[in-house]
């Protein structure tokens, strides 16, 4: 009775044992070891399938980079496959921890220095004709170590979106568009009510960091080697949003039943949100009748400041067609084309060279381009994600008062230094 | 004579090996391998973006292991707090699984009940139907404006904003009782949380997590339970009934002891799936107020890219699994001595 009691014990150990590590190790099976050379193939560059992995925002995005892919294959006589990424960082971790990477894919701002830490890109910035037109605050977020590895394909800012109908019903005029923080808890106030929340935001540091910035503050220094967020004028922007919370004109998209601060002006449950260029897209999709106008963020203590997201055209550092994928690269970075999926998808083109144009084209956007003069990218150091995450799930407390400024931002400060040490 | 006997019983070995051995590669290939590699990896560096044996992958001996349990930083933190969910959500779930399952298979497995088989495949069914499916439609449903507010309100009970609802059940029920400062000696921490979290009760988001998760299992441990039932030998029953046994005593005192293994079984299964409680927690989102282990070992792997720390939780997990199951044995032996 004893062994067979024993051999069940194994036998329900063995259960737990598979069932634990297949639900945690994916796959890790052993790769070959790669014999490519880094240097690519050279000049020759047509018979060659370039694999192409994009985080697409949906079936705009994809379809323009397919089209983009075909117009250059037809071109040069090349093949591209492009795959759009149900999770773009998982897909592209398993892919270079099985030696065989796409050969171009984007790479996101925050996610940039670990992949050069990882030794999984390419040094191409330099080689696409003329790089340095790109914004400088945008090839300083692909900067590291002094080199300049890939070029931004494009970027939003932040801008605040009004709902102008609302607006006009709560008696405001174009004059009232806030310019200051104290200007914005004015009109939010006065637009709260009946269902309808002044401001609505999403609850991450990714809209808080720009309320940051107008105060002065930042999470990291400029050289990214000090952890700054503990600071007095943090503190000052963490203080204010609280009031704003309080007073009920601020609210998380989750509190009205939103998932993002687009879905919220959408749905008219709030009159103002902060969002990026995407939403340009998704409102005249998802809610064609919303009436809605773009201006800039206000101004804080410390003056004009937005936060900029953007991604470049990555490529493999084991990708074996290097050549023909800096040739790709080429042309999907160059003014016509950039303009072209800035229509499909209202994207902003990262050359400076395409400004007049895109304005000119986009009278409604010109928030978002006047941003990129004082927009600051994300904190991207390897490890700051679980920090962030961390930071933002204690946001909405800040409206019941559950949690306090300081203390969020002593956490954050010992948090995110601990993760820059382990790096 | 011996020698060829001798030869013979190797040429069956041989043969027999021979045959196993698709199934055996397959097991080396599938679980040995990636099971050493974890190991070994949860003692490394690795981030992902490499060959894992390749030169670029540091050995770190046992801090990530350290990161997760004697250093005071996020990781840790972060730890207790998804353990610390996952002690609650089995808490809730175990005993409510199996009482239900044992209660629906009792109902089921009644002769004189009209539709039987319909019942039958109806209580199955949230068994069959996909997690992830359910757990969106149960999304929608608990939303703040929700199907489960509009009915509550019809009671004038005001819902609370389910998923978003981070506070534990029984600080709301202290709270209740007028209990809303934790007392001085729940400041006393353990891995960075002070005993009053540690003690909060699963949050209200959990809370619905539970709710889907009873619902959903206790189709299947029916099934285990019906099997068992109609196992039963009737000569017990009508033993019973001579002996004068009431319905509740034949089921105290027959059904009971006769459905002890498949108990064990269902609580042992049971323990060891909700442990590793995954794709439910996946879709509510990266909620601390639902946050677990399995989901932690995911997202600090194929999102932070610290395979390391990811797999020292996926072998920590397996360890306290394994302690559980075997304290779980000892204090329910299989068999009455």
């Amino acid at each position: 009775m004893k062994s067979v009691r024993g051999k069940r014990i194994i036998a329900a150990a063995g259960i737990a044992a598979v069932l634990t590590t297949a639900a945690a190790c994916g796959s890790s099976g052993p790769s070959k070891s790669s014999g490519s050379s880094a240097g690519g193939t050279g000049g020759a560059t047509s018979g060659v399938t370039l694999q192409v992995l994009i985080g697409s925002s949906g079936d705009a995005e994809t379809n323009a980079v397919v089209a983009a892919g075909n117009a250059w294959a037809a071109k040069t006589g090349n093949k591209v496959v492009v795959t759009p990424a149900k999770d773009l960082t998982q897909q592209l971790t398993q892919s270079l921890a099985g030696g065989t990477p796409p050969d171009i894919f984007y790479v996101d701002a925050s996610k940039f220095q670990g992949l050069v830490k990882g030794n999984a890109l390419a040094d191409v910035g330099e080689k696409i004709t003329d790089s340095t037109d790109m914004y400088p605050n945008l090839q300083k977020a692909f900067t590291q170590n002094g080199q300049y590895y890939c070029v931004p394909k494009d970027f939003s800012t932040l801008a605040l979106e009004v709902n102008t109908d609302l607006w006009t019903k709560a008696g405001l005029t174009d004059a009232d568009y806030p310019k200051t923080w104290d200007q914005l808890e004015t009109v939010a106030k006065k637009l709260t009510g009946n269902g309808v929340t002044g401001l609505v935001m999403s609850d991450t540091l990714d809209r808080i960091g720009a309320f940051m910035r107008q105060a002065g503050g930042s999470v990291v220094s400029a050289d990214g080697k000090t952890v700054t967020a503990d600071s007095p004028q943090n503190l000052q922007a963490l203080d204010y949003l609280q009031k704003l919370a309080k007073e009920g004109a601020l609210k998380f998209p989750k509190q009205v039943d939103a998932g993002w601060g687009g879905e919220a002006l959408g749905k008219g449950k709030a009159a103002m949100t902060i969002e990026g260029n995407w939403i340009v897209g998704s409102m005249s999709k998802d809610y064609p009748n919303v009436h809605y106008k773009v201006v800039p963020l206000p101004a804080g203590p410390a003056g004009n400041a937005t936060l900029s997201f953007t991604n470049c055209w990555g490529v493999a550092q084991k990708s074996s067609h290097q050549a023909a994928a800096v040739d790709f690269i080429d042309y999907l970075t160059t003014v016509d084309q950039q303009m072209s999926f800035a229509k499909s998808f209202g994207v902003m083109p990262s050359r400076q060279a395409a400004k007049a144009q895109f304005t000119q084209q986009f009278p409604d956007q010109a928030a978002f381009v006047t941003g990129a003069d004082n927009a600051f990218g994300p904190v991207g150091f390897p490890g700051f994600d679980a920090v962030q995450k961390d930071f933002d799930s204690k946001i909405q407390g800040l409206a019941d008062g559950s949690s306090d400024p300081k203390s969020m931002l002593s956490s954050l400060q010992k948090n995110a230094t601990d993760a820059l040490s382990n790096n | 004579m011996s020698s060829t006997r001798s030869q013979e019983n190797r040429r069956q070995a041989l043969a027999g090996w021979f045959f196993v051995s698709p199934a055996l590669l397959g097991l080396i290939i599938f679980l040995v391998v990636p099971i050493v590699l974890a190991l070994y990896v949860s003692f490394t560096n690795w981030d992902g973006l490499s060959n894992p044996l390749g030169g670029d992958v540091k050995w770190v001996g046992l801090h990530n292991y350290q990161q997760l349990l004697t250093h005071d930083g996020l990781t840790r933190t972060t730890f207790a707090g998804a353990l610390r969910n996952n002690f609650w959500f089995v808490l809730f779930v175990v005993p409510a699984q199996t009482a239900l399952a044992l209660w629906l298979a009792v109902l089921v497995n009644n002769k004189f009940l009209k539709g039987r088989s319909f019942f039958r495949t109806a209580f199955y069914f949230p068994s069959i139907t996909s997690s992830i499916a359910i757990t969106l439609v149960f999304l929608f449903l608990f939303q703040g404006g929700g199907a489960v507010n509009g009915i509550l309100s019809w009671f004038g009970i005001h819902g609370p904003n389910w998923l978003a609802d981070s506070r534990g059940v029984i600080h709301v029920w202290l709270s209740g009782v007028g209990i809303t400062k934790p007392p001085g000696w729940t400041q006393h921490t353990v891995m960075g949380q002070s005993l009053w979290d540690w003690f909060s009760g699963p949050s209200i988001a959990m809370m619905v997590i539970i709710f889907l998760v009873i619902w959903t299992t206790s189709g299947t441990f029916m099934l285990m339970f019906l099997a068992a039932l109609q196992n039963v030998n009737e000569d017990l029953y009508e033993a019973g009934e001579l002996d004068g046994a009431g319905p509740w005593q034949r089921f105290r005192y027959v059904t009971l002891p006769s459905l002890r293994p498949t108990l064990l079984l269902v609580l042992t299964l049971g323990l060891i799936g909700t442990w590793q409680v995954f794709d439910q927690i996946y879709l509510t989102g990266n909620n601390p107020a639902t946050r677990t282990p399995a989901y932690m070992s995911f997202d600090q792997s194929f999102q932070n890219n610290h395979f390391g720390v990811g797999s020292a939780i996926a072998f920590l997990l397996f360890a306290l699994i394994m302690v559980l199951t075997l304290l779980q044995r000892r204090i329910l032996p299989e068999e009455i001595d």
